[in-house]
């Protein structure tokens, strides 16, 4: 593919996933690993993962961050700043145009409606990918892992956990494991 | 002038609401209705319900919705251009040291754990949507349960596992036959 239709391609998808993404940073991250793992292949799962945990980590809205970096893993830095203009410009023109109307379109009944069938099909499609990411770590058997999953979840939505913290106590997890793994290695 | 102010309000927005969505709600309150007197309560309410209304992120749909009310168009820009501009400062730095560290053996290890939990961070995202969009706000509750959104729920699922269609697709399919059934 050449460079100028690759960056149009990644345009027209940030764009396309920037108008439809209700509901925060997740939402959109499941949409991009959708659209970018599993559609065109630009990306890896393990990378989408890694840029997910950068982006949340990050200051700044989520979805902007993993526009940002997307964008650079695809194609540089003109990929970033293609990316960039494909996320804020639809919240851009359609809160330009709602702030005008913005009476008429609060208590539209229909609009309503349509918006609450919009959410349920969210969370639909993300519990849809995570079930689709966690079969592997299911599959492969991997325990340590999967406690990592089981705990970060029990921490972040019954204890209402900061995300940012819950992902430093993975880091700190992760660097204990690697020690224990080298400490071991050095005594055999 | 008021430029100025827009973008170093929205930049500061930006630069401490580390985790996006909601995190940034209450330094968007400080900024633009205690500081700045920019709008009401009310109207910060009316924008906290606009901005879950509407696609895009919260951090960037109230920097349009504020800048748009104090300085037209070219507000909204300069606002959003302030809102974005710490993330693409942060991350562009991370996306160097990312790219370059991430096949060092505990770069990569720590990764690896990081995983899980951020599959457990979109899986606790998804469930909250999931009993809201069922449920109602009080949470789950065997008696309220909405069997058309149940039906709907069931109806997206469908459609994503067995015929692989496209996310966006199934939202709007999901959008028009909420809206015939509930009108029937």
């Amino acid at each position: 593919m050449s460079k100028r239709k690759m960056l149009w391609e990644l345009f027209i998808s940030t764009l396309y996933l920037s108008t439809f993404t209700f509901g925060g940073g997740f939402v959109i991250v499941t949409l991009m690993k959708k659209k970018m793992v599993d559609q065109h292949h630009w990306i890896d799962e393990k990378e989408m993962l890694d840029i997910t945990a950068l982006a949340q980590s990050s200051p700044g809205s989520v979805s902007i961050n993993s526009a940002i970096l997307v964008g650079y893993k695809i194609a540089k830095i003109p990929g970033a700043i293609v990316s960039i203009l494909g996320t804020i410009i639809p919240p851009l023109t359609i809160i330009s145009i709602i702030s005008m109307f913005y009476s008429l379109f609060k208590d539209n009944v229909i609009v309503q409606v349509i918006l609450n069938g919009m959410r349920i099909a969210v969370a639909a499609i993300i519990l849809d990918v995570v079930w689709s990411m966690a079969k592997g770590l299911f599959q492969k058997r991997k325990i340590f892992y999967i406690i990592i999953m089981f705990c970060a979840f029990v921490a972040t939505y019954i204890f209402e956990v900061n995300a940012v913290l819950v992902l430093a106590c993975c880091i700190v997890a992760g660097i204990g494991k690697t020690m224990w793994k080298l400490w071991k290695l050095r005594r055999v | 002038m008021i430029y100025l102010q827009l973008f170093w309000s929205f930049f500061q927005i930006g630069l401490f609401s580390i985790g996006g969505g909601y995190a940034a709600m209450p330094f968007i309150q400080a900024q633009v209705v205690e500081l700045h007197h920019w709008l009401e309560m009310t109207e910060f309410t009316d924008l906290v319900t606009i901005a879950e209304m509407t696609p895009g992120p919260i951090s960037i749909n109230s920097a349009t919705f504020v800048g748009t009310r104090i300085a037209g168009f070219w507000g909204a820009l300069t606002a959003t251009l302030g809102c974005i501009a710490p993330s693409i400062l942060i991350v562009s730095i991370l996306a160097f040291v990312y790219f370059h560290f991430k096949d060092m053996v505990v770069v990569k290890e720590v990764l690896k754990s990081l995983h899980p939990a951020v599959i457990a961070l979109i899986a606790s995202a998804g469930f909250t949507i999931f009993v809201y969009a069922l449920f109602g706000e009080n949470g789950f509750s065997a008696n309220e349960i909405n069997w058309i959104a149940a039906g709907v729920f069931g109806f997206a699922l469908i459609l994503l596992e067995k015929f692989k269609i496209d996310p966006i697709k199934v939202m709007i399919l999901c959008g028009i036959v909420n809206t015939a059934v509930s009108f029937i």
